[in-house]
């Protein structure tokens, strides 16, 4: 009898992990990939569509194209997982056991918890909203734009600061920027949560003449008055308001009881198990471990995941470890990125803003598709990297 | 020094920006003068709640660490 693997998601977490798992078990397991709408979306991408620059295939391609012959993909919604009997129940009214479950249902986005924002702001964490956006931008004509997060913990940290940055660079090319005030509303007293990174970034907006609005946590917005409101008591006004809706965990995992208050999976750092589930694994947006929720953490777990499912398919000792390790990008405009990389270890030290990290991006960009669901980007030496109590701020 | 704390906030094993945004979204329900104690064992959040409760009008009237954890006391103001 194979073992019954089930993967609830196919983004790049869960894609990822079923395909190295297929490779490595070939027989002596069945992975069927669980996911509600059956197409795969290019997540970095929406950035780059808000501001006109991508589109059709580059964000979105069927699921099932992405996936080995050999693993199954069911296009439903999950309902309820059931861990002591291994069962997942399906909305359509059926249900898969599992043998071991693979849990990498990401993020939701929950605007609604934040009076105002559907109204009155604008994102580009869906593709919908990414597409709006272009078109409130196509319309926009100048005046005062805020750009800022309305929840935290929020996916691809780096975004808000990017998107910020490649704004300015639009703006100016529509001869606008002469027009507009633009804004970061930041969290914290720096642009960024990384010091290091906030260090690069700040000068580049002080010089663009990007203003920094510091301790702004988002508390309500008032979509006619044309402002948005802090909790530490402050108003600001804009005419375009750019905010990242707050995050939740799925609400299968709530459902289930497998998540915290916030529905994020608590996972064990290293062996990426679930605390209290030894047959439930769990990596991407979808955990509750303190690093970022980016599709390059999700792609440096997934090997980690399948190689202990594996170990234990075997009856092996599982080896792998995840030691934190995340990789960003991070676009400056102009043409130029910088790049983030680090581990539970090892904070970051990114590297002067250039050309070659922007064309690292861009090629990573197109060759997503047809290399990292697949497992043919290898992950690199140095993820194993041991455990220590030590998280990037 | 013994202080009585309205509430504790536990943020340990949070990474930044976690526990300020936390703590910014607790202290709105507190009155004016109130305390509260956090705890948290981001290493930044010495130089955060430093910055933070200077900018935002609220006091910091202490900060310890002890074996990786900090511990800070807030007034409201």
């Amino acid at each position: 009898m194979p073992a019954q693997v089930v993967v609830l998601g196919g983004g790049v977490g869960g894609t990822l992990t079923a395909n190295l798992l297929d490779r490595q078990l070939g027989r002596d397991a069945h992975v069927t990939v669980v996911d509600p709408t059956g197409m795969h979306l290019y997540q970095p991408g929406f950035l780059y569509a808000a501001l006109g620059k991508a589109n059709g295939r580059w964000l979105a391609r069927d699921e099932r194209t992405l996936l080995r012959r050999d693993v199954d993909l069911a296009v439903e919604a999950a309902t309820l997982v059931e861990p002591d009997s291994g069962r997942v129940r399906l909305a359509h009214g059926g249900s898969l056991a599992f043998d071991y479950l693979v849990v990498a249902t990401g993020a939701r986005l929950v605007p609604e918890e934040v009076p105002g924002l559907v109204e009155g702001a604008q994102e580009f964490y869906s593709l919908e909203g990414a597409l709006r956006l272009r078109e409130a931008l196509r319309r926009f004509t100048g005046g005062r734009v805020l750009v800022g997060v309305a929840g935290i913990p929020y996916k691809c940290p780096p975004a808000p600061v990017e998107f910020t940055l490649m704004l300015d660079q639009y703006l100016r090319g529509r001869s606008l920027r002469d027009r507009t005030e633009l804004t970061l509303l930041s969290p914290l007293n720096r642009a960024f949560t990384i010091e290091s990174a906030s260090q690069l970034v700040q000068p580049i907006m002080e010089r663009r003449g990007i203003g920094l609005e510091t301790f702004f946590n988002v508390e309500t917005v008032d979509p006619s008055a044309g402002t948005v409101s802090s909790l530490e008591g402050d108003t600001a006004g804009f005419d375009l308001l750019v905010l990242v809706p707050p995050h939740r965990g799925q609400a299968v995992i709530e459902a289930s009881g497998l998540g915290d208050g916030g529905g994020w999976v608590p996972t064990d750092r290293a062996t990426l198990q679930h605390r209290l589930h030894e047959r439930i694994f769990a990596l991407g947006d979808a955990t509750d471990l303190p690093i970022s929720k980016s599709g390059s953490t999700a792609h440096f777990e997934a090997p980690v995941v399948a190689s202990r499912i594996t170990s234990l398919v075997r009856g092996t000792a599982p080896k792998a470890n995840y030691g934190g390790r995340v990789m960003c990008f991070l676009e400056t405009g102009d043409g130029r990125a910088t790049a983030l990389r680090f581990d539970y270890a090892h904070p970051p030290t990114p590297p002067t803003p250039s050309r070659h990290w922007h064309a690292a991006k861009w090629a990573f960009n197109r060759l997503y598709w047809a290399t990292v669901p697949q497992g043919r980007i290898p992950e690199g030496r140095g993820h194993n990297t041991p455990s220590v109590e030590r998280s990037p701020t | 020094m013994t202080t009585t704390t309205t509430i504790t906030l536990d943020f340990k094993g949070l990474s930044c920006p976690l526990p300020i945004v936390k703590t910014a979204v607790a202290i709105k329900r507190l009155q004016p003068g109130e305390l509260v104690e956090v705890l948290a064992t981001d290493a930044g959040s010495v130089a955060d709640f430093t910055a933070w409760s200077k900018a935002t009008g609220n006091h910091l009237l202490e900060h310890t660490s002890d074996a990786g954890t900090y511990r800070f006391v807030i007034r409201k103001g």
